[in-house]
């Protein structure tokens, strides 16, 4: 270790953070578990769990329509986390931000209310190379059912978006610019700011597929100037079908509903239904209570440790990741931007990627191998899959080492 | 442990696998995807009289993969058509239960540690999956694990 990362390590107390994660102290086929797949969810701290806990225990109700003291308590307790959501990516004001099951439904949210009311034949969507699934199919149904098109930006071949070739796909047509703030595949981190600016310019709005990046750093709508923003709980160490879509207001109430049903609306007569106000609007049916709750305790969480802490922690991971996977023979890392989250993908010379994700895990090493829901970013850079190691602030420099050991009897068993 | 899974005539066949090749005078083909790993394969028949004459095969996978398809091809050739489909019943019951290994199977019990690897078990099948569409003439140009 370098001693500018001893300094920050010891600044960040990972042993005392990993007393908090349960999960991790297992062992799996009798090695300790090494979990290096938090870009496809991240585990849990007890914060989280007793929340949840809690609120089946001792407040549960349906919220917004009781009188009795259990609704109010988990009513209170629900847009509580919309008020930290407000604050963790520090939106105007809390009717901005809507419950969604994920960034996946986020995504579709728009596509659907904002995109059906304003696409139209002849008109384009740009996209880039690095998204996953979830930012480009949405957009593909909407042009497919519109007549309109869908526009790709390019990359190079260290992972980084080409900003001039974007600059030649905006024009009168474009409608919206959708874009990953951090790739899963290969750990980018894209310019948004530029993007939303440049898409702004060409009079386009622009969302922002921020699933891999809340959990790594802080985020500001406000400074971004995003039309819409959407990310995922659960990778934000909170629970899975949760999560949270960002909208300008003037926006959103612009759009109409993507769900009809209860809690969306003021009133419903045969004749005529008046829609709720934001952001209950997009918001029909009983949510998930008790993950929005939990997920106010996974914001509470990354907010205490600091996301700027936790940025700068993962930071020096990344860096000595790099450099152990970088000294074994025949391994390519894939996705080396200048700017990066803590993500390595990589491939090894004659070894597929499902065969040493099997061996890893027998040693207790969880790493995701695979295409990680995106085959174009796969097409890109000429390889069926990669083997993915995504780190989190609860991971080790030791977990690192543990890696490259893996690696080393993969290589072994396949030489 | 992960041996019993890697055994050496797996890596033997992973790396230096038989009988692939493409094969001009087929007379059945068929092709397998599966779309979790992008594992892909090509299966090249010919049957005359009923019975394997040849078979070969292209593709990309995994070791798992790649040495089943190689084993596959050397242990059909000379079966009679329902031969070769019984074979594929016992090596699909090899993988997915408790049943004791039948001496049949030959040298294709050596993938009877995939069976403590559930997530594997597509990887091993892919090849057979492939097979049966040849030799059923299911129709489908692209079988999927899937």
């Amino acid at each position: 270790m370098s001693a500018i990362t001893s300094v920050i390590s010891a600044a960040f107390d990972v042993d005392k953070i990993r007393e908090d994660f349960p999960v991790l102290k297992q062992r799996i086929h009798g090695k300790p578990l090494v979990y290096l797949d938090s870009a496809a969810t991240s585990q849990k701290p007890f914060a989280v769990i007793e929340a949840i806990r809690k609120f089946y225990e001792v407040d549960c109700a349906n919220i917004h329509r009781g009188v009795h003291e259990l609704s109010q308590r988990s009513t209170a307790a629900y847009e509580e986390t919309r008020i930290k959501a407000k604050r963790f990516l520090n939106a105007r004001a809390k009717n901005e931000l809507i419950f969604v099951r994920g960034a996946t439904e986020g995504i579709n949210l728009v596509a659907s209310s904002w995109g059906r009311k304003n696409v139209k034949a002849g008109d384009e969507i740009v996209i880039s190379t690095l998204e996953h699934h979830s930012n480009i199919v949405p957009w593909q149904m909407l042009c497919e059912e519109k007549g309109a098109r869908l526009r790709v930006i390019p990359v190079d071949d260290r992972g980084e978006l080409l900003l001039e070739e974007y600059e030649k796909l905006l024009g009168p047509r474009t409608r919206m610019v959708a874009v990953g703030h951090v790739s899963n595949a290969l750990g980018t981190i894209n310019p948004v700011r530029q993007i939303v600016e440049m898409a702004h310019r060409a009079g386009a709005l622009a969302l922002i597929d921020g699933a891999q990046a809340a959990p790594h750093m802080k985020i500001d709508v406000q400074a971004l100037d995003a039309d819409f923003y959407a990310f995922s709980g659960h990778k934000v160490i909170g629970p899975t079908g949760i999560g949270i879509l960002y909208g300008k207001a003037k926006l959103l109430n612009s759009m109409p509903p993507y769900q009809g049903g209860g809690d969306m609306i003021k009133s419903v007569t045969f004749e005529k239904t008046v829609y709720a106000d934001l952001p209950y609007k997009f918001e029909a049916g009983t949510p998930n209570i008790a993950g929005g709750i939990g997920l106010g305790a996974a914001f509470d969480y990354v907010t205490r440790l600091g996301l700027d802490n936790i940025a700068a922690y993962e930071h020096e991971l990344l860096l000595y990741g790099t450099e152990a996977l970088s000294r074994i023979p025949g391994l390519r890392i894939i996705g080396t931007a200048r700017e990066k989250a803590a993500v390595l993908s990589f491939v090894i010379d004659g070894i597929h990627p499902h065969d040493i994700g099997t061996v890893l895990d027998r040693q207790g090493i969880a790493v995701r191998t695979g295409h990680h829901c995106a085959q174009p970013v796969m097409d890109r850079f000429g390889v069926p899959a990669t083997t993915r190691a995504s780190l989190a602030f609860y991971n080790t420099f030791a977990e690192i080492d543990a890696l490259a050991a893996g690696l080393a009897i993969v290589k072994e068993i396949f030489s | 442990m992960v041996d019993d899974l890697y055994q050496e005539i797996i890596i033997d066949h992973s790396k230096h696998p038989r009988n692939c090749h493409a094969m001009a005078d087929a007379n059945r083909k068929a092709e397998g995807y599966n779309p979790l790993c992008g594992d892909e394969l090509k299966l090249y028949v010919k049957i005359e009289n009923d019975i394997v004459k040849d078979v070969s095969w292209v593709g990309s996978g995994c070791a798992i993969s790649t040495a089943s398809a190689s084993l596959m091809t050397e242990s059909l050739k000379g079966k009679s058509r329902p031969e070769a489909l019984k074979l594929l019943e016992n090596f699909h019951e090899l993988l997915t239960t408790d049943t004791p290994v039948t001496q049949e199977l030959g040298k294709l019990v050596v993938f009877c540690g995939v069976r403590d690897y559930p997530a594997r078990v597509k990887c091993a099948t892919l090849a057979w999956h492939t097979l049966k569409s040849a030799l059923m003439n299911s129709g489908e140009p692209v079988v999927s694990t899937e």
